[in-house]
Order: C-alpha cells, then sequence, then structure tokens
C-alpha cells in the first residue's frame, strides 16, 4: 500500500526539521500543511491515535466541528489529544478547532476536547450569507491581521488563564493559554503566515 | 457588502466555506427527521429537497426547488450547513433560497431545467453555489459564473458509480492535460474547452481547480465513496444511497468513515461489513436518453 509521503519524508532523515500535526478526520487540512511546508516545518497528517506520536505540535483545522468531534470520539483521537496537550503538548485550534478547544457550548451538546476554560457560541456570527472578511487588531501584532470568518464561532465568556488577544465588539476570536491558540477565523485561507509564525515560535517555542 | 469594516460574500469567503467540508460526506435528506439521523451519522451538510432523485425518476413530472416551510424546518433541526437545490437558470428561485438564508445553493440538474440556455449568474448573489460539472470545459464555465464550489455530476439517483467515474476523470484528466501545454497551446485548449482563457491558464499553471471538487451522482457504498475520493475528489454528496437502503443510520456513518479513510483498505472493509441493502442500482443501458440528467445544463 503507498504510505504517506510524510512518513516517508521521516524515514529519509529529515528529523531536523520540527513535525507539526494537522488533524486530518475532516475539513481544510491540507491548506495549514501547505503553510507548514512553507514556513520550513515538517506537516503530519493526523489521522490515528500512533500518528501523533513525536509531534512538536498539533493544529485543529477548520470543517464540522460535530463531524470532526464525532471522528475524534470513534478514533480514541479526543482522549488521545487530551492527554498530549495535558502532557504540555501545543495545540491550535482554527474555527471549528476553536469550538472543540472548548469547555462548554451554549448549544446542545457535542464531543468537546475541553482544553480552554471557555463558552463557545457555533456559527455566533450567523448562517454562510453572514460569513465575512474583516481586518482586526491582534494583541502583540503590529499590523492588522485579514480575518476570513466562515459561519464563525466566538467566546462568548472566558475563565481565568486565558488571554484574549482580539475581540470583534464583546465576542472574544482569538485567545490563547499557555500551550494553546485559539482563532475564530482562518489564517490558512490567506497569504498572511502571522498566526502560523506566532503558534511555531509562541506557543510551540520553535 | 460592506458593513462595519466587515465584507460579506466575497469569493473567497464562498469559496473558503466549501475549503470547510472537504473531507466530508453531503448527505439528500426530505424531512427534519431524516436531517438528525444524517448529522448523527457524521454528515458535514445536508442537502433539503423535497424527494430524492430515485424518486423524482419514479414520479416524473416538474421537479422544482423545494418547499421554504420543509427548508426551515431541516434547518431549525440541525446545526449543520443546509444546502438546497434550485432549477438551472431559475434566479428567482436562487433568490428565494437566499433568502431562507440557505448555506449553499446546488444549481442542480436532478431538477428539471428552467432555462434551456443560461445558468444562473452566480457573482450577482451573497450565497454560494454549487453546480455540477461533466468534464473541465463544463467545470469553467460555472466557475466563470461565480460558483464557489464544482460536484462532477454523475448520473443520480441510479446507485450506480460509473457516471461519476466517468466525470471525474474527465475533469481530473482534464487538469493533468493542462500542465503539459505550452503558452501558445493554451488558448487553444480554452477554445476546445470552451471555458474562460484566464480560467484555464490558473488551472494550468496551479494544477487544480480554483475551487473544491466534490463528487455525486450514483455513490451508494463506502467503496464507491472511497473510489471517487482516491481519483481526485475533495469530497462526497450522497443522494438517495442512504435513505433509499435498508439502515441509513449506519450506512451514513460507514460513508462518512470510509471518505475520511479513503485510502484504508482495512477501514473502508471494517465499515463495509453486514450493511444491509444498498439501494437497488440501476444499469446505464436501461436508461432512455431523457431520462438522463447529467446532458442538462451546458
Amino acid at each position: 500500500m503507498a504510505g504517506n509521503g510524510e512518513t516517508n519524508g521521516a524515514a529519509r532523515g529529515e528529523a531536523d526539521s520540527a513535525r507539526i500535526g494537522v488533524l486530518a478526520l475532516q475539513g481544510d487540512f491540507k491548506e495549514h500543511a501547505e503553510i507548514l511546508k512553507k514556513l520550513g516545518v515538517e506537516p503530519v497528517e493526523v489521522r490515528t491515535l500512533e500518528d501523533l506520536t513525536g509531534l512538536a505540535g498539533l493544529i485543529v483545522p477548520g470543517g464540522e466541528s460535530t463531524t470532526i468531534g464525532k471522528m475524534m470520539v470513534s478514533s480514541g483521537l479526543l482522549d488521545g489529544v487530551r492527554s498530549f496537550f495535558y502532557k504540555g503538548g501545543p495545540v491550535w485550534g482554527t474555527c471549528a478547532g476553536m469550538v472543540l478547544a472548548a469547555s462548554a457550548t451554549t448549544g446542545e451538546r457535542q464531543p468537546l476536547l475541553g482544553l480552554m476554560n471557555a463558552l463557545v457560541e457555533r456559527n455566533g456570527f450567523g448562517r454562510q450569507v453572514h460569513s465575512f472578511e474583516a481586518d482586526i487588531d491582534v494583541e502583540g501584532f503590529e499590523e492588522p491581521f485579514t480575518g476570513v470568518f466562515i459561519r464563525a464561532p466566538f467566546f462568548e465568556d472566558v475563565g481565568p488563564g486565558v488571554e484574549v488577544l482580539s475581540r470583534i465588539e464583546d465576542r472574544v476570536v482569538a485567545a490563547r493559554g499557555e500551550n494553546i491558540l485559539v482563532t475564530a477565523f482562518h489564517p490558512e485561507l490567506t497569504d498572511d503566515v502571522r498566526f502560523h509564525e506566532y503558534f511555531l515560535r509562541e506557543v510551540c517555542g520553535l | 457588502m460592506a458593513e462595519n469594516g466587515q465584507h460579506t460574500g466575497t469569493f473567497r469567503v464562498k469559496s473558503g466555506m466549501a475549503q470547510m467540508l472537504k473531507g466530508g460526506v453531503i448527505m439528500d435528506v426530505v424531512n427534519a427527521e431524516q436531517a438528525r439521523i444524517a448529522e448523527e451519522a457524521g454528515a458535514v451538510a445536508v442537502m433539503a429537497l423535497e424527494r430524492v432523485p430515485a424518486d423524482i425518476r419514479a414520479d416524473g413530472g416538474v421537479a422544482r426547488m423545494s418547499d421554504p416551510e420543509m427548508i426551515s424546518e431541516i434547518q431549525a433541526a440541525v446545526s449543520i450547513p443546509v444546502m438546497a437545490k434550485a432549477r438551472i437558470g431559475h434566479f428567482v428561485e436562487a433568490q428565494v433560497l437566499e433568502a431562507l438564508e440557505v448555506d449553499y445553493i446546488d444549481e442542480s440538474e436532478v431538477l428539471t431545467p428552467a432555462d434551456e440556455a443560461h445558468h444562473i449568474d452566480k457573482a450577482a448573489f451573497e450565497v454560494p453555489f454549487v453546480c455540477g460539472a461533466t468534464n473541465l470545459g463544463e467545470a469553467l464555465r460555472r466557475i466563470g459564473e461565480g460558483a464557489a464550489m464544482i460536484r462532477s455530476k454523475g448520473e443520480a439517483g441510479t446507485g450506480n458509480v460509473v457516471e461519476a467515474v466517468r466525470h471525474m476523470r474527465a475533469i481530473v484528466g482534464g487538469i493533468r492535460r493542462l500542465g503539459v501545454l505550452d503558452d501558445e497551446e493554451l488558448m487553444t485548449e480554452a477554445k476546445n474547452l470552451q471555458a474562460p482563457y484566464e480560467l484555464v491558464r490558473w488551472v494550468a499553471e496551479n494544477g487544480r481547480l480554483p475551487v473544491v471538487l466534490f463528487t455525486a451522482g450514483g455513490i451508494a457504498t463506502p467503496a464507491d465513496a472511497a473510489l471517487m475520493m482516491q481519483l481526485g475528489a475533495d469530497g462526497v454528496f450522497v443522494g438517495s444511497g442512504i435513505f433509499k437502503s435498508g439502515d441509513p443510520a449506519r450506512r451514513g456513518q460507514a460513508i462518512v468513515k470510509a471518505t475520511t479513510h479513503f485510502k484504508d483498505a482495512k477501514v473502508i472493509a471494517d465499515v463495509s461489513r453486514g450493511l444491509g441493502e444498498a439501494m437497488v442500482g440501476r444499469e446505464m443501458g436501461d436508461l432512455k436518453e431523457e431520462e438522463r440528467l447529467a446532458t442538462r445544463g451546458w
């Protein structure tokens, strides 16, 4: 059977570059992987528990949070990613990943990772016709960042240990904890790599 | 539109929505109950319609946009995106669906076309559109009109994957061919494809469509879904295949798993065990020319 390119790459001795996982159960994981490659780190598509071994960080991409959550339960990755995180593994969730990182939702119950002390409002900005792009100010960024918000969530409330990086009015759209970053928007849909650099530098310590 | 510095309806927002559906399964549903089953099975979105294609074939007559009441009920029942179909060229049905705030409109050959010569000007809408295509030229014409997502047409409501395979191979093969042409040849190829030159050039340079490419029309089993993914689809529409089968909930889940793990034959084998009856399929040779849906639109 054809193995995946990343594993073969590692076997060929590219051990020098850090390996960053991208959860590849569903969603725009390839877009994240492309940017990671440009930044000189090796992306690893994560579909099974074994794929989590040896990662310097993990991105939970955009997609449908209910679909990704259910597949994380059935594959054992819900507990796997939690244990990766609680051992200090750095995690970044974009959009669906931000929903999954929260400790509770305002709507119906769904599987969550619960990595961050926050209450999330799914599709908080409304249905697709209300999806938008906007230049937002981000803590620590000198220039505004173009956020692409697609049926995006926001944090309605955050608890201790969560640092807010950006808000739209009173809605939290970017935040971080010690080894976690979340964005309600999709830096992977833009050519601006500042958030990927921020994750690698500030959260993964690379 | 721009309000408070927020720009809605940009092409990036429309095509980005489809990017979030990649690796997923979009299921046809005809009521709120089926929509809940689909969401529970792991669907990334549902397509709300009054009759699945197999029933449209059986019933005959004119097939139109669904009752707004039914679409609203489905929107209220699930948290995943809800899509709905408009007839080819019927821009007022599309306006109605936009007013209902469906998340995506499928300008679909499964419904009876309202205009034999013109498709909808999709760029004029804030809501994104997905359109069917049987080959690369058709895909690029739809993108030229503003479609933010393409699906191979296949032959809906047959439970037979052969046409989906033909159309996916035609699109992916067409993309591959563009990659080896030189600059002089590209204009000629644009003429042959009857497609906008700028899009032909973009595809030649990037080796892919500028939007997400799903597959549709005849997918009935987990192996069908994985086959289409291995042929180059970004995700799968399943119409009649789930709710016309013996055990929709299990079959839905199985197709979702096979779509994620499409390269892993062990997973596909595992989810295919004891699934019960697949929908009854139809041989293409048994379809009369006027029964073929894929020839609708151009």
